[in-house]
Formats: C-alpha cells, sequence, structure tokens
C-alpha cells in the first residue's frame, strides 16, 4: 500500500538577496492515511518550508529538487485548476499565527464559509449553518454571534480553535498543521490540542504536525521526524523517541526539556547556536555542537542509517552509541563519555 | 472556558458601547472641525490684515479726496473699527453666507464668488474622478501584473510626480492644444458639455502628479497584501485568483489607498489656483489671485475661507468614512 503522502529526496533552495539558499536537504517522509506524523527541531531548521512545500505554497523562484507524491500524484506537476482542487480538497494549512492568517477587515463567517461557497459552491445558508455546526464542535460557545465578528474581537486561542473548524470543513485528507499551539498559552494549548485530535478521529485524516515541543510530539503522534539544518536526522515511533533517541541532537533536545518533577543537577542547553541549512559544514551538520563528534563525522554528509525495525539515523556512530545517548548529562561524565566512546571506536577497527 | 467567557464579557461590553461611542466619536471629529474652522478664520483675516497695502488707498486711487469723502468711505467699509469689531463683524456675516461687499466689484462678495465657484469645482471634481479612476487603473495594474510594463508605469510615475504642475499644464497646452488642436487653449466655455470640454485639459493637468502619486501608492499597498499572511491562507485553501485579488487583496488595499487619495484629492485645491490662472477659467482661484492684486480685501478673505474650509471639511469627512468602515478601528459596527 501506498502512503497518502510521500516526500523524497526533497531539496529546496530560496532567493536571497540574489542567490539560493539551501533551505532543505533531501528530505525524506511517509505518511499514511489517518495517521499522525510529528516534524520537530528547533526554528529554523526547515519545519514550516516542509509543509509549505507540500501544500505548494513556497516562495516566488524557490528552486525545488525532488519528490512530493500525494496520493500517487506528483504534487509539483499540478497546475491550474488540478493544484486548486488539491490545495481546496485534500491538503488543509493550520498556520502558527492564527491572527495573522486571517484577514483583519473580514468576519469570521467569511472566513469560515468562503471556501465552502467558492470551491464546492455551497449556498451561503447552507454553508452557514454548517460553520456554526462546527465551531460548537470546536467548543467555541454562541456561534452564530461569532460568525458576525471580527479576528480582532476573538483571543489567540479561540481564533486558532475557529482556524481549526475552517480547516477541517472541507474535509481534507491531510491537515498540515504549522505549531498550531506555540503561541498559546498551556491551557488552550492542551484545549486546542485536544479538539484537533478528535477531529482527526472523527473525520480520519492524517495530520502532519509541526512542533518544537519533543514531549507533544511524543503523546500525539504515531511516528516523529526530527530536522536539524534541513535535513531528516532521525525518525522514529514517537513513543520511543524521548527515551531512546537515535540521534544526539535529539538526545540533547530530550536533556534540554526541563522536565516536571524531575530535578536536574543543572539545566542542560544545547551547546553552541543552531545552524540553518545553508551555513551547515560539510560532513554532519550537527557535529559543532555534538559532544560525541569525531573527525569522521565531518568528512562525509552521513546518509540515513536504518536502526533495526526500531527508525533510522543520520549518525554514523549511532551502532556504538545506540542506548547511551541519555546515559550522561553532567559535565564530569562527558569526557569520560567521550573517552569510552574513543575506546569503543578504537575497539571496532 | 474561562477565557471563553472573559472574552464573550468583553465583547458584549464593546458592543454595548458601540453606538454610543460611535456618536461620541462623529461629534468629537465635528467639534475639531469647528474648532479649526475658528482658527483659520482667525489666520485668514489676520493675514489679511497684516498684509501690506490698504484698501483705502485703493479705493481713492490715488486722487485726493476730502476728508468727508474718506469718512464716507471708511464707514461704507467699516474701516475704522477696532481689528477685533471688523473680525466679529466679518465672521458674523461668513456664517450667515455674508462676505460683504467686493470693493472692485461693488457687488456682494457672496454674489462674485457664486458667479465663479461652478468652474472652480467642475475643474476639482473632473481632476479628483481622474486621479481616482486613473491612480487606482494603475496601481492595480502595476500591483497585480509585476512585469517589464509595471516598472516602467512606475518608473513613469515617480518622473511625473518631479514635474511641477505649471510645467505639466504648459506641456499639455503646447501638445494637445496648439498642435493637436484636441483641446481649447483657454476659457471655460458655456455651461454643460463644453464646459467639461475646456475643463478637460485643465483638470488632467491638475491631476497628472497625484495620478502618479496614488497609483505608485496603491501599487505599493496592493504589492503588500500579496505577500500577507492572510493572503497566503486563502491560496491554501484554493480559493479562485480573482476570488482573492477582490475579496483579501483589494479590499485590504483600498482602505489605507481611499484615504491618501481622498487627502490628495483635498490638496488639488491649492494646486487648482496656478491652473485656473494657466487657462484662463473664471473660477475662483483666479478670482484670487486678481482680488490680491487689486487689494480687493473681502472677496480674498472670502476666498481664502472657502478653499480652508473645503480642504477641512473634505479631510474630516475621509477620516470618518475610514473610522466607519475599518471594523479595527472599532466603530459602526451593524452587527445587532
Ligand atoms: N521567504 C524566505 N526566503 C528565504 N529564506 C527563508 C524564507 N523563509 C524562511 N527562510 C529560511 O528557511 C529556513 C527554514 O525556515 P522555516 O521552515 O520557517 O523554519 P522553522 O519553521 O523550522 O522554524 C530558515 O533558515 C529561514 O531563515
Ligand atoms: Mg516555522
Amino acid at each position: 500500500m501506498t502512503a497518502l503522502l510521500n516526500v523524497n529526496g526533497l531539496t529546496v533552495k530560496l532567493p536571497v538577496m540574489g542567490e539560493l539558499r539551501t533551505v532543505l536537504r533531501d528530505v525524506d517522509l511517509e505518511l499514511e492515511a489517518g495517521k499522525t506524523l510529528g516534524l520537530v527541531g528547533e526554528s529554523g531548521s526547515g519545519k514550516s518550508m516542509t509543509v509549505r512545500t507540500i501544500a505548494r505554497l513556497l516562495p516566488d523562484g524557490a528552486d525545488v529538487k525532488g519528490h512530493v507524491r500525494f496520493d500517487g500524484a506528483e504534487v509539483f506537476d499540478l497546475r491550474g485548476e488540478a493544484l486548486r482542487r488539491y490545495r481546496a480538497g485534500d491538503v488543509s494549512m493550520v498556520f502558527q499565527d492564527a491572527r495573522a492568517h486571517t484577514n483583519p477587515v473580514r468576519r469570521m463567517g467569511d472566513f469560515l464559509t468562503e471556501a465552502l461557497c467558492t470551491n464546492d459552491r455551497m449556498p451561503r445558508r447552507a454553508a452557514e449553518a454548517k460553520a456554526i455546526q462546527l465551531l460548537a464542535d470546536v467548543g467555541i460557545s454562541d456561534p452564530e454571534r461569532r460568525l458576525r465578528q471580527y479576528p480582532h474581537e476573538l483571543s489567540g486561542g479561540l481564533l486558532q480553535r475557529v482556524m481549526i473548524a475552517a480547516s477541517v470543513a472541507v474535509r481534507p485528507r491531510l491537515i498540515l498543521a504549522d505549531e498550531p499551539t506555540t503561541a498559546l498559552d498551556v491551557t488552550t494549548q492542551a484545549e486546542v490540542m485536544s479538539i484537533l485530535a478528535r477531529m482527526q478521529a472523527e473525520y480520519g485524516m492524517a495530520v502532519l504536525f509541526i512542533t518544537h515541543d519533543l514531549e507533544l510530539a511524543g503523546a500525539v503522534c504515531d511516528d516523529t521526524i526530527v530536522l536539524y539544518a534541513g535535513q531528516v536526522v532521525e525518525r522514529q515511533r514517537s513513543t520511543q523517541l524521548h527515551r531512546d533517541p537515535l540521534h544526539p541532537y535529539t538526545a540533547a533536545l530530550v536533556q534540554a526539556r526541563p522536565e516536571i518533577g524531575h530535578r536536574a543537577r543543572r539545566l542542560p542547553a544545547i551547546p553552541g547556536h543552531p545552524t540553518t541549512a545553508y551555513e551547515a559544514p560539510g560532513g554532519c551538520a550537527f557535529a559543532p555542537r555534538c559532544r560525541f563528534a569525531q573527525d569522521a563525522c565531518r568528512r562525509a554528509v552521513p546518509s540515513l542509517l536504518q536502526i533495526g525495525e526500531q527508525g533510522s539515523t543520520r549518525c554514523i556512530r549511532m551502532p556504538d552509541l545506540h542506548g547511551r545517548l541519555l546515559a550522561t548529562t553532567g559535565a564530569g561524565d562527558e569526557a569520560s563519555d567521550h573517552q569510552r566512546a574513543d575506546a569503543a571506536e578504537e575497539a571496532t577497527r | 472556558m474561562s477565557e471563553t467567557t472573559v472574552v464573550a464579557a468583553q465583547a458584549v461590553a464593546r458592543k454595548r458601547g458601540s453606538g454610543r461611542q460611535t456618536v461620541r466619536f462623529v461629534l468629537g471629529r465635528i467639534g475639531g472641525l469647528l474648532a479649526t474652522l475658528f482658527v483659520a478664520s482667525l489666520v485668514v483675516f489676520g493675514a489679511l490684515y497684516a498684509a501690506p497695502g490698504n484698501p483705502l488707498s485703493f479705493l481713492t486711487q490715488g486722487r485726493s479726496m476730502t476728508p468727508e469723502a474718506i469718512a464716507v468711505l471708511e464707514a461704507q467699509y467699516h474701516l475704522d473699527d477696532p481689528v477685533w469689531l471688523q473680525y466679529l463683524r466679518w465672521l458674523g456675516g461668513a456664517l450667515t453666507g455674508d462676505f460683504g461687499t467686493s470693493i472692485i466689484y461693488n457687488q456682494p462678495v457672496s454674489q462674485v464668488l457664486a458667479a465663479r465657484a461652478p468652474a472652480s469645482a467642475l475643474l476639482i471634481m473632473m481632476a479628483a474622478i481622474i486621479v481616482l479612476l486613473a491612480g487606482l487603473a494603475v496601481g492595480a495594474y502595476a500591483g497585480l501584473k509585476p512585469g517589464l510594463l509595471s516598472r516602467s508605469m512606475m518608473a513613469g510615475a515617480t518622473a511625473v510626480m518631479a514635474v511641477p504642475t505649471f510645467v505639466a499644464a504648459v506641456v499639455l497646452i503646447l501638445v494637445f492644444a496648439v498642435q493637436l488642436g484636441w483641446f481649447p487653449v483657454f476659457g471655460a466655455g458655456t455651461p454643460g458639455l463644453d464646459a467639461v470640454h475646456h475643463t478637460t485639459l485643465p483638470a488632467i493637468a491638475l491631476a497628472l502628479a497625484s495620478v502618479a502619486f496614488v497609483g505608485r501608492l496603491s501599487q505599493a499597498a496592493i504589492r503588500q497584501e500579496l505577500s500577507a499572511d492572510h493572503v497566503q491562507t486563502a491560496i491554501s485553501r484554493g480559493l479562485p485568483r480573482r476570488f482573492i485579488v477582490q475579496r483579501h487583496v483589494i479590499r485590504n488595499a483600498a482602505m489605507p489607498v481611499l484615504t491618501v487619495a481622498g487627502l490628495t484629492i483635498a490638496g488639488l485645491i491649492a494646486a487648482s489656483v496656478v491652473i485656473e490662472q494657466v487657462f484662463q477659467l473664471g473660477g475662483l482661484g483666479q478670482l484670487l489671485v486678481s482680488s490680491v492684486q487689486q487689494k480687493d480685501f473681502p472677496v480674498v478673505q472670502a476666498i481664502c475661507l472657502v478653499y480652508v474650509a473645503a480642504f477641512i471639511v473634505l479631510n474630516t469627512v475621509i477620516d470618518l468614512a475610514y473610522a466607519l468602515l475599518d471594523p479595527r478601528i472599532g466603530l459602526g459596527r451593524r452587527t445587532s
């Protein structure tokens, strides 16, 4: 069975001041109908660009290589009416900044019904009735009144719920949710997530869920992909991700996360700065920040390595390091860990 | 859910206050309008009072007159009253449409003005229509269809904006009136279509720089709106481009553009004086120039006041319209 969404060897370059800058490198991902795939990574790692490529929303002048297939069809071959139908009915975006992504001078009623009325030729009354139903579904009180309001009259959490309602209104097969909860406070975040999950179960939609919260990804996604500097560095089942990461970067993210109820001796932060795909050095992009890096890591860009049934990683040292990434957190252990790793390397030669 | 209730309560409070708020807002603007008009009347009156030259010497035309005759003239034109009394008398008259008597024409100023006003009104109205139609068309085209033609149009607009109105008028006369003979060189023509024909070239000359300005402005507004995040949303929904352009791009770009275009049109009032002079349209502007030269103070004061009032009223109307049309300002919501 082919997956609903299949991204293969996707490389994207965007024009910046007259030159093309790489933002995505050789990205592969696969998402089956009805499933949820998480996409995590620091800001600037290319998460938004990935979903914008899938929705064909790249800026003018973007240079794209590789394949994006939806239900077997090449998305980059879609033109005109076919492209419109793909955007209108197959994929639907939930944007991170709901306020910026709604027209400030149009009412929520227009926002919710415009796609139904224009694309599906639904009569206005029917579309409004459906919008009211959807608003009630996402837990918004007094939906009739909401339809007459403008975006500035709604709070961020409410607006994001309206955004989700508008996205599911057209019954897409894939929802591209770009950090739908990052801008919200914790309680609202949980509400919005549960609404999204409920809608997904109800309508059987696949969701590509972007977040930079590993724990959230673990809770709501079947599989998770970790992006670093425009590359996929790890993919595995979400539940395993924070227990047994397959890449030093993921391990660093896990350790950087302040855990409730866990008193860390010191709050580990990932040393060094996040790298963009454009500035990434030759070899492993994470090597400059990696406490396990060796000369071999800097020599060539690692390819994705399958780790048994569990998942895949872009770390060439994973066969040695597997299972030991989270073992050490203290500064004192780091050196010994390096030595141990080096010893292991010696032994394998 | 507590957040929902808070927001709902705020919305209700806002809606309840909305009607009263609108009235207060409109009254505030009208109050501001009156205050500005009052200050303007002081300035207009004061400036002319302080201006060099004495209407009496013009009335006597340098002839030596008996003190009795001078006293009669002074009494007729109230020239011997204290300044503040002259101002109050003038203001009181102006409020009832009585601007005194023209020294030159020996007629009520209001009559003199009424005879000239239609030519000026026609000129400014035609120029305003040209500014709106041509400016918005140029801007919309250049904004929506980037390319060589659009870039040339914008470069041309930049050049046109730098051309003084007077120079534009002379060039237009040379080309379209003298060489091609399509339009009369000067004069206002007889009322009706002939007047429109006579006023076309002056209106174009008056509008030209503003067309370029409004064109550039609306092009920029449309480009900015096209790249706005909410337009991304509309595109991501697979809406037809025409729909997106109409409902999201033009609609949003229109409000700031129309506001500035309105102010630009109000600004045409000042430039129209030059144009009327060049084309000898016989309107208020031309009358203003000749009255200044002939020291016909009551006429000058009246025309200045009419111009300033028209400018201020236009400004206020645009201000109010913008506030009532933009839902973000939170007034004039028509929700029940
Ligand atoms: N319009 C653009 N033109 C050029 N580069 C861009 C543009 N938008 C984003 N980028 C760059 O692409 C990279 C990935 O951005 P993005 O996908 O938004 O990251 P994320 O969503 O993971 O935070 C960043 O380095 C960013 O600077
Ligand atoms: Mg992003």
